[in-house]
C-alpha cells in the first residue's frame, strides 16, 4: 500500500517534471519568436546586403556598417517627420488628457443630476459612428486637411479610456469629497488637489495609451495630410517600405549605392527605438489599465 | 406625497447647488462629442444623395436608396464582406485559444523572473504601430533577403513572393495578427487566473491531482466566466477587422482575397475613387450592423453572467 502511493508519487512527479521541462521550451519558443522579427530588422540595418541575400535567415551582423543609418538620417524628411510626431503626440496627449480628466470626473459623481444621460451620450459613440466619409467631410469643413490639428483633434477623446479613468475616480471613496467640501474644498479644488494626486498610477496608465495612440497612428496623417513636411514619421516609414522612397528622393550616387532592404530595416529600427527605449520602464502601467479597465461600474 | 415630492426638488437643487462646476467641466467634452462624433452622424444623410463636392451636402439631389442598391449589385462589396467574416473567423478559430493556452502554461511556470520576462515581452508588440509591424513582415518575406524564404529552401522547397500570392495573404493576416496581439489578450485571462482560489489547488493537492487534473478541473474552471464574455465579444466584434493591419499588407495582387469592408469604404471613398455617397451607405450598413451585433452579444452576456453586461 505505502509503496504504490511512492510509486504514484515517483510517476507523478515525473511527469510534473516532463511538463515543467515543456512548458518552459514552450515560453522560450514564445520569447524568441516574439523576439525575433526586432532582432532581424536590426541587424540586417547594418549589415552588408551581400550577407543578407547569402544567408536570409541571419542571427548575427557581419560587422556594424552604419551607411543606411547615415542615408536615413541625411533625409529631409526624417527630421520634420520626428519633429511633427513628437509634436502631435505631446500636444495630443496633453490635450486629451484634458478633456478625458474632466469628463471622466463629472460622469464619475454619482449625485451630479443628469449623470446617466451624460454616460449614454458618451458611450453610445462606441456603439455607432458616422463613420470614415462623414468624419472626412466634418474636419475639412472645420479647415483642418493639411494642418497638425488633423492628427489630433479627430481622435482626441478615447470614450473606452474616459470610461477607464471614471471607473478608477469611482473607486475613491466618496467620504473623501464630504469630508474636503466641510474643510470648505470646492468641487474643482478636489479635484485638482485631493483627486488627481492621489489617481496618479491612472492617469500614467490613461496618458501612456493615449501617448502610443498617437505615436503609432498613421491612418489619419494618410486621409487628412497631403504636404509631406506635416507628416508623422509612420506615414514615412510607410513611404520608404512601400515605395523606397529615396528612389525619388535622393541627393547623389552614395545614397543609390545603399541597398534598399538595409535602408527600410534601417527605417524600421529608427521609428521603433523610441517606444523599445521607453518600454520597460512603462510596461507595468499598461498591466495595470487592463486590470482597472476590467472593472464594471 | 407633496412632501416627498418637496424633498427630491429639495435635493435636486442641493444636488445642483453643490455639482453645478462639473456641467463647466462637460462642456468642452461635450462639445467635442457633438462636433467629432454626432455630426458626422448628420452626415450619414449623404448615403441617400448624390454627394457633389460643389454642391455640399445639403445642394446634392435626393437619391432614396440608390447607393444601397449599387452596394448590393457590386461584387467587389459583397467580397468584402465575405473577406472580413472568413478573416474574422480564422482569426477566433486560431487566434482566439491562443492567449488562453498561453496565460494557462505561464501560470505554471514557478521561477517568477522567468515568467515576468516572459510576461513583458509578450505584449512588447502589441504597442508598435502596424506599419512597423507590416515592414517587419515583408523584410521577414522579401524573396531576396528574408528570413522566411531562406528557411523554406533550406528545408528543401521553393520559395516565393508570399506577399503577393493570394493563397497566403490571409494565413500572413492571422499569424501577424497573433504575433502582434498574444501576449495582450493574454492579460485578462492571467488576471482571472490570479484571482482563482488558492485553496482550490491546495485542495486538489491534497485529493492527489496532478498538473493536468489541476489546470483541468481548476484553472480552466476558475476562469471559464471571462472565456465566455471574451468569446461573445469577440463574436460580437466579427466585421471589424484591424484597418491599419490589412493596409500595411494589402497589394492589388491580393485585394481579392484581401480587402475587407473597412479596406472597401476607404477605396471607394478616398482611396482610388472618390464615391463619397457609395462609401457611406457602406459605412453605414456596416455600424448599423455592428450596432446589432453589439447589442446582442452584450444581452448575451447579461444572461450568462446574472446581469453582468459589458456596460
Amino acid at each position: 500500500m505505502v509503496n504504490r502511493q511512492g510509486a504514484q508519487k515517483m510517476r507523478k512527479s515525473g511527469w510534473d517534471h516532463a511538463f515543467n521541462v515543456v512548458n518552459a521550451v514552450i515560453m522560450v519558443a514564445v520569447l524568441i519568436l516574439t523576439l525575433y522579427p526586432f532582432w532581424y530588422v536590426l541587424v540586417g540595418s547594418v549589415s552588408s546586403i551581400g550577407h543578407l541575400v547569402k544567408n536570409g535567415f541571419v542571427l548575427w551582423p557581419d560587422g556594424l556598417h552604419w551607411d543606411a543609418y547615415e542615408q536615413v538620417f541625411r533625409n529631409a524628411l526624417i527630421p520634420t517627420a520626428y519633429r511633427n510626431t513628437i509634436v502631435v503626440t505631446l500636444g495630443g496627449t496633453a490635450l486629451s488628457m484634458v478633456l478625458s480628466i474632466m469628463g471622466a470626473f463629472a460622469l464619475s459623481l454619482k449625485k451630479l443630476p443628469g449623470r446617466k444621460a451624460f454616460t449614454l451620450f458618451f458611450v453610445f459613440t462606441m456603439l455607432f459612428s458616422g463613420g470614415l466619409v462623414p468624419t472626412y467631410l466634418v474636419v475639412s469643413e472645420l479647415g483642418l486637411i493639411d494642418s497638425l490639428w488633423a492628427l489630433i483633434l479627430p481622435g482626441c477623446v478615447s470614450t473606452y479610456n474616459m470610461v477607464l479613468l471614471r471607473n478608477f475616480f469611482q473607486s475613491v471613496p466618496e467620504d473623501l469629497y464630504e469630508a474636503a467640501s466641510i474643510d470648505g474644498e470646492t468641487l474643482l479644488g478636489y479635484l485638482v488637489k485631493i483627486l488627481l494626486p492621489l489617481s496618479g498610477a491612472a492617469i500614467a496608465t490613461v496618458t501612456l495609451f493615449y501617448a502610443v495612440g498617437y505615436w503609432n497612428d498613421y491612418f489619419k496623417s494618410l486621409i487628412y495630410i497631403r504636404n509631406n513636411e506635416l507628416w508623422p514619421m509612420q506615414t514615412v516609414l510607410r513611404q520608404v517600405l512601400q515605395s523606397g522612397m529615396f528612389d525619388t528622393m535622393l541627393y547623389d550616387d552614395a545614397a543609390r549605392s545603399i541597398p534598399q532592404e538595409t535602408l527600410k530595416d534601417a527605417m524600421i529600427v529608427v521609428s521603433v527605438l523610441p517606444i523599445l527605449c521607453v518600454y520597460p520602464f512603462v510596461q507595468r502601467y499598461f498591466v495595470k489599465g487592463v486590470m482597472v479597465g476590467s472593472l464594471k461600474g | 406625497m407633496t412632501g416627498l415630492q418637496l424633498r427630491s426638488k429639495e435635493t435636486l437643487r442641493q444636488r445642483l447647488a453643490r455639482y453645478w462646476p462639473a456641467y463647466l467641466l462637460l462642456i468642452p467634452v461635450v462639445a467635442w462629442y457633438l462636433v467629432f462624433c454626432y455630426l458626422p452622424m448628420g452626415g450619414l444623410v449623404i448615403a441617400f444623395k448624390k454627394f457633389s463636392a460643389i454642391r455640399g451636402i445639403g445642394g446634392s439631389p435626393w437619391v432614396g436608396w440608390d447607393n444601397f442598391e449599387r452596394l448590393f449589385a457590386s461584387a467587389a462589396f459583397l467580397q468584402s464582406i465575405r473577406n472580413t467574416i472568413v478573416i474574422s473567423a480564422l482569426n477566433l478559430l486560431v487566434g482566439f485559444p491562443l492567449p488562453i493556452i498561453f496565460a494557462v502554461l505561464l501560470n505554471e511556470i514557478t521561477c517568477t523572473p522567468f515568467k515576468k520576462l516572459v510576461q513583458t515581452v509578450s505584449y512588447l508588440p502589441h504597442f508598435i504601430s502596424w506599419s512597423v509591424a507590416g515592414g517587419m513582415v515583408y523584410m521577414l518575406l522579401s524573396p531576396s533577403t528574408g528570413a522566411i524564404p531562406a528557411i523554406i529552401e533550406a528545408l528543401g522547397g521553393t520559395a516565393q513572393n508570399y506577399i503577393g500570392i493570394g493563397a497566403y495573404f490571409r494565413p500572413i493576416v492571422v499569424v501577424s495578427g497573433i504575433w502582434k496581439s498574444m501576449g495582450w489578450s493574454a492579460i485578462i485571462y492571467m488576471a482571472a487566473i490570479s484571482s482563482v482560489d488558492e485553496q482550490l489547488y491546495e485542495a486538489a493537492r491534497i485529493d492527489g491531482a496532478g498538473r493536468f487534473a489541476r489546470i483541468w478541473h481548476v484553472t480552466l474552471p476558475g476562469i471559464r466566466g471571462i472565456i465566455a464574455i471574451q468569446l461573445i465579444l469577440t463574436v460580437g466584434n466579427i466585421l471589424n477587422v484591424s484597418f491599419d493591419q490589412i493596409f500595411v499588407l494589402i497589394t492589388d495582387l491580393t485585394l481579392d482575397v484581401g480587402e475587407t469592408i473597412d479596406y472597401y469604404i476607404y477605396r471607394v471613398g478616398l482611396g482610388s475613387s472618390n464615391n463619397f455617397s457609395l462609401a457611406t451607405a457602406s459605412g453605414m450598413l456596416k455600424s448599423l450592423i455592428g450596432l446589432v451585433l453589439v447589442v446582442g452579444t452584450n444581452k448575451v452576456c447579461r444572461m450568462l453572467t446574472d446581469g453582468e453586461g459589458i456596460w
